[in-house]
């Protein structure tokens, strides 16, 4: 069992880079649900089962999350017509280098932040670490409103994954309400972009009219 | 009690976005409103101790003095707002840099959306449970986002856009906070313990204080977003500077509060935990990073609404530095925040007057208000002199305070940079006023321009610039008590 969560962790790593170095939108969108999935699976290898209730929230978060919200995604997707990101604000060769430099930095900070449950838990401090810092890259360095979503989505995957796998029993109540908030959010960005669309014909949103300050 | 301070307004904005006739929509609007004030004053009149749903909302003293300057503002808006939509010719609008039209968008999302985030203000300001504040914070961000696009223009448009990217983006990093508060509890005792603020500080002692730390700067930066710090300040002068001047008002008179009001309730685990110190420093920092940072950007601008924008970002961290300070100092850091937000809601309902004559926001080209306009140039000088902490209005108090502050703790440094500060600001902001009340007043592009300055677009901020001035004269014993109650839950002196 423990191999088979060190190898979704890696795999989760992989993922990440998978998300810096295409191009391809789909594919990106593909590569969210497929984390979203992993991190649903990982609760499911720990050495203690969480009880039938919280297995039952979890489990309706990941269909949110690997189902739903790629699902609106890829709506938005197919209204606006776009299919690749061309000219990101840095290529792709140049995101995978500063993604291995992310992966290195988020293991010096990890190792920082010890967990009271240690063991193989350990390694999971990073990866969060590592998929907060892709979302906020891919946010950064990319130009389409639809790329940032994803970014956004990224990072909500890696915050999500240090909740699950650390057994933050947050009450129903909050994990529901969280879960609420992020699909709104999404909603309301979905609309946004729809709009933007509508009006301007393009979503480059460095093509804004630019503040001065 | 609470509840009907969440519901009330909720309801009705679920209710708005009913088909209805104008008329209808407009007045339930504003008697929503009036009835939102009436539970918080009947709160002031019979103080509620009980908590609703198992604690996780209570009405203690933040949440009352908080819910108060929402409220008030809100009141506000609503009366500016039923002169704003009633004048509203539905034409379309020129844009002054780059002369296209646009329009607006229907008025029944707009007036259901100011009562959504009327209702998630509530929220923010009542929650008990960490968790559930997070919740309503980002809540306010997405009921807040549609009212900045109000106008469909597409610098409305990538202003909304930024606004919802980032605060959500900031959000998020206090999620990660709660977890972290959420692993301290495990770090330090073993046993998890719930995110309910009154047993957290009963039991802060036993949290572990690396993870704790941890969780304060992920939150402060989070809940900083929203507030406006600097450096995450970014979104905060294109939004308020596009979105229709009431909901300026509200998001910076009410909403930056809200969210300083989350940094605070950490804050006060923080204390309880005996790292005080620590939070203290870190808010000082971002304090007068943000005091420095926005006074800079306000020298040299030249739209107006730009200027109030920074001056908010500003006075959010003269906020941070007064309860970064503690003693006297977060006192005058509480009795900063209601001056402030009256003042600065009563600017913006002004400028919203000075743009619907002009119809620029470009201040070169607005002069001569004092001839054009005469009852908005007079609110608009007494509000500009009442922001930059002139002595016969409530701001030069509250100022005052948080100097006594820094001095009384010989923080020379501190203090040195908070005069710094203030004072650029007072430059800027007073050169820029005297030369948009004075001078010879253009051509008004509009024939309507002339009858833009109705009764209640007068009244709303006059009401508000009085209480400033009021508030700087004679505090009430009760307001005076509260914020002593409120400051020394974050370390104030009482």
């Amino acid at each position: 069992m423990q191999a088979l969560k060190e190898i979704l962790i890696v795999l989760l790593i992989l993922l990440n880079f998978r998300l810096l170095g295409t191009s391809r939108l789909g594919a990106c969108v593909q590569t969210v649900a497929l984390q979203a999935l992993v991190i649903g699976l990982l609760p499911l290898l720990g050495p203690n089962l969480p009880t039938p209730w919280i297995m039952a929230m979890m489990a309706a978060a990941t269909l949110v999350k690997s189902v739903v919200l790629p699902g609106l995604v890829r709506r938005a997707l197919r209204e606006t017509g776009v299919v690749r990101e061309l000219e990101p604000l840095m290529g792709y060769t140049l995101s995978i280098l500063t993604g291995t430099g992310l992966l290195v930095l988020s293991h010096l900070a990890g190792r920082k932040l010890q967990l009271p449950t240690g063991g193989v838990d350990q390694l999971l401090v990073p990866v969060t670490l590592f998929t907060m810092l892709c979302g906020l890259f891919l946010i950064i360095a990319r130009r389409k409103a639809i790329t940032q979503v994803l970014g956004f989505l990224v990072l909500e995957n890696g915050i999500y994954l240090f909740g699950i796998a650390f057994a933050v029993h947050e009450p129903w109540l909050v994990q529901t309400g969280v879960l609420l908030d992020v699909l709104a959010a999404v909603f309301v960005m979905g609309i946004t972009i729809h709009q933007i669309n509508r009006e301007f014909d393009h979503i480059d949103t460095d093509r804004f009219s630019t503040f001065k300050d | 009690m609470i509840w009907a301070l969440i519901l009330i307004p909720a309801m009705a904005g679920i209710l708005a976005f009913l088909p209805l006739a104008e008329r209808v929509r407009r007045m339930m609007f504003l008697f929503t409103s009036a009835i939102h004030c009436g539970l918080v004053l009947t709160a002031w009149l019979r103080p509620v101790t009980a908590c609703t749903a198992n604690g996780w909302l209570a009405m203690d003293d933040a949440a009352l003095l908080f819910l108060t300057i929402s409220s008030t503002l809100f009141f506000a808006a609503a009366l500016y707002g039923i002169g704003y939509l009633s004048t509203d010719t539905k034409a379309p609008i020129r844009d002054y840099l780059e002369g296209f039209d646009f329009a607006n968008r229907s008025e029944r999302v707009f007036i259901g959306c100011l009562l959504f985030f009327l209702a998630t203000m509530s929220a923010v300001a009542t929650a008990q449970h960490l968790g559930l504040l997070w919740v309503a914070v980002e809540a306010t961000t997405l009921t807040s986002a549609p009212l900045i696009y109000y106008h469909r223009h597409h610098r409305s448009l990538s202003a909304a856009w930024k606004y919802l990217l980032i605060c959500s983006v900031g959000i998020s990093l206090a999620l990660l906070g709660n977890f972290f508060l959420a692993v301290s509890t495990t770090a330090g005792q073993g046993e998890e313990i719930t995110l309910l603020l009154p047993i957290l500080r009963d039991h802060a002692q036993t949290l572990s204080p690396t993870w704790l730390k941890a969780a304060f700067i992920l939150m402060l930066v989070g809940y900083g977003t929203k507030m406006g710090l600097a450096p995450m300040h970014t979104w905060l002068p294109d939004a308020h500077s596009e979105a229709p001047s009431l909901v300026s008002a509200l998001l910076s008179g009410a909403l930056l509060n809200c969210a300083f009001l989350a940094v605070l309730r950490v804050q006060s685990v923080l204390a309880a935990a005996g790292l005080g110190e620590f939070g203290r420093g870190v808010l000082l920092l971002f304090g007068l990073l943000s005091m420095l940072w926005a006074a800079m950007l306000l020298i040299a601008q030249s739209d107006y609404k730009r200027l109030l924008a920074y001056s908010s970002v500003e006075h959010m961290g003269v906020l941070a530095v007064g309860v970064g300070l503690g003693g006297v100092a977060a006192n005058g850091a509480m009795l900063h925040a209601v001056n402030h937000s009256l003042a600065k809601a009563s600017l913006f309902l002004v400028a919203g007057n000075i743009l619907a004559a002009y119809r620029t926001k470009d201040m070169p080209s607005t002069r001569g208000l004092r001839h054009s306009m005469p009852f908005s140039a007079l609110l608009w000088m007494a509000g500009i002199l009442a922001i930059v902490g002139s002595p016969p209005f409530g701001l030069f108090t509250s100022e005052i305070m948080i100097l006594k502050g820094a001095l009384a703790a010989q923080r020379w440094g501190v203090a040195a940079g908070y005069l710094a500060a203030l004072g650029i600001a007072f430059g800027a902001l007073l050169w820029a006023a005297l030369h948009m009340v004075y001078g010879s007043a253009p051509d008004m592009p509009t024939a309507a321009g002339k009858n833009r300055e109705t009764f209640l677009s007068v009244t709303a901020p006059a009401l508000l610039t009085a209480v400033v001035l009021i508030l700087g004269l004679w505090i009430p014993g009760p307001l005076g008590r509260l914020i002593q109650r409120v400051a020394a839950m974050w370390g104030g002196a009482l």
